[in-house]
């Protein structure tokens, strides 16, 4: 149907994911019962949206600052970088993410559970990666919640990331998590990933290095995104 | 030598992505009053036919002439003109109800004109992959390879957006009765 040369976007089946995992409720009347069709890839799965900073505003990306004061909890940074699997840094990628306070609660008229809203945080963050694929946001580590998966239910501590690559097929949504977090075992939205080293994937690194004395500690979350042979971006980096 | 990397899995959005991921100009991937603009609605349901009230719809599709603004088009990148932007997102109302406003893609390289649909919610452990054809394409889309592809009529009718007043309607059903044909990518 056309002749044309377009990249390919490799799938890793490590980093699938089902969409029935009856453990998580939701995905009970929500998960297309029919198999997926394979959809090849043309010129409308290789292209894809590219916003640069005009998405984001200075500051968007201090989750920590509000006009009337300071956010209230563990001061943290978030940093890494966004790349695809040949291990290509992707410039120019808008990230948002989305947390609790770090009482566990979100400003969301439906995340109300008796523990304080923080009236200087709105757990909303904005930024786009830099010619090497690096982002960093300050935020504040947000709490563990409950919810009404299974009695007793309570999500590990988690920021919500969503990512617009260079194309329609590098769209990711996903979750950040912390290092040794005591609720992964019994989280089945963590568990719902069936390779345990993908799971891995999603937990930050304590980065010492990268944080600021008398100020912050530091995390380190690298994303990465599907990668192609055959597309040329702007800048590379090396693995160190 | 750039050592290759393994994918981050993805997890679902959650109940509360409506703090982050609306924008205020999330449903016009042209601006208002741009002349030609339709508007593509529908309403997402979920396996036992209740709306879907908490999710978010996005859109990704060629100008009206088939073209990308894009350095992976092979046929170079078309800047956007009048503000046409190619991407919309909405976040599904209360009756599960999405909106974009648009302008009709052209043909692409030999397929029909579509829209490629991203559908994100609570319960979506990752996001779906679905196309919106348009009902007045019958002769385009009956030569589409993707809608040729698919096993049934009934298949292919999950994926064509009837003609309104003022653009066109999909509804996008995630399970059971008339289930929308989704896409592994
Ligand atoms: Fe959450």
């Amino acid at each position: 149907m056309t002749d044309l040369v377009l990249p390919r976007y490799r799938t890793d089946e490590t980093a699938n994911v089902p969409l029935l995992y009856p453990d998580y409720k939701s995905t009970r009347s929500r998960s297309p019962g029919k198999p997926l069709v394979l959809l090849p890839h043309q010129l409308t799965e290789v292209t894809g949206p590219l916003f640069g900073e005009d998405r984001v505003r200075p500051g968007d990306s201090d989750l920590t600052g509000a006009p009337g004061g300071e956010a209230i909890g563990q001061r943290i940074i978030v940093h890494g970088r966004v790349l695809d699997s040949d291990g290509r840094a992707v410039p120019d990628a808008l990230l948002e993410v989305w947390q609790a306070n770090a009482g566990g609660r979100y400003l969301h008229a439906n995340g109300e559970w008796p523990t304080p809203l923080d009236p200087n945080f709105t757990g909303l963050g904005r930024a786009v990666t830099d010619s090497l694929g690096r982002y960093r946001f300050v935020t504040i580590k947000p709490g563990a919640y409950p919810w009404g998966n299974h009695h007793n239910a309570w999500r590990p501590a988690h920021i919500h990331f969503s990512l617009f690559g260079r194309a329609f097929t590098q769209r990711l949504v996903t979750q950040m998590y912390f290092p040794d977090d005591p609720l992964f075992a019994y989280d089945p939205i963590w568990n719902s990933i069936p390779d345990e080293r993908a799971r891995q994937r999603l937990v930050s690194r304590f980065d010492l290095a990268a944080t600021e004395p008398n100020w912050a500690l530091a995390f380190e979350f690298d994303i990465v995104l599907r990668g192609s042979d055959a597309t040329p971006f702007e800048a590379e980096v090396d693995d160190e | 030598m750039r050592p290759s990397r393994q994918q981050t899995p993805s997890q679902t959005v959650g109940p509360y992505l409506h703090i982050a991921l609306p924008w205020a100009d999330g449903a016009y991937a042209v601006p208002a009053g741009t002349p030609g603009a339709i508007w593509l609605r529908g309403r997402l349901t979920d396996g036992n036919g209740d709306p879907v009230p908490d999710g978010l719809v996005e859109t990704w599709q060629a100008d009206p002439d088939g073209r990308f603004d894009h350095p992976d088009d092979p046929r170079g990148a078309v800047p956007a003109a009048n503000g046409f932007r190619g991407f919309g997102r909405c976040p599904t109302g209360p009756d599960g109800e999405y909106a974009i406003l648009t302008l009709k893609p052209g043909a692409v390289s030999g397929q029909a004109p579509h829209v490629d649909i991203s559908v994100f919610a609570r319960g979506l452990l990752d996001r779906v992959v679905t196309r919106l054809y348009f009902a007045d394409e019958a002769e385009a889309n009956a030569a589409d390879p993707v809608l040729r592809n698919l096993p049934t009529d009934a298949d292919r009718a999950t994926l064509v957006a009837e003609r309104t007043e003022d653009g066109y309607r999909l509804d996008i059903r995630l399970q059971g009765d008339h289930e929308t044909v989704f896409f592994a990518l």
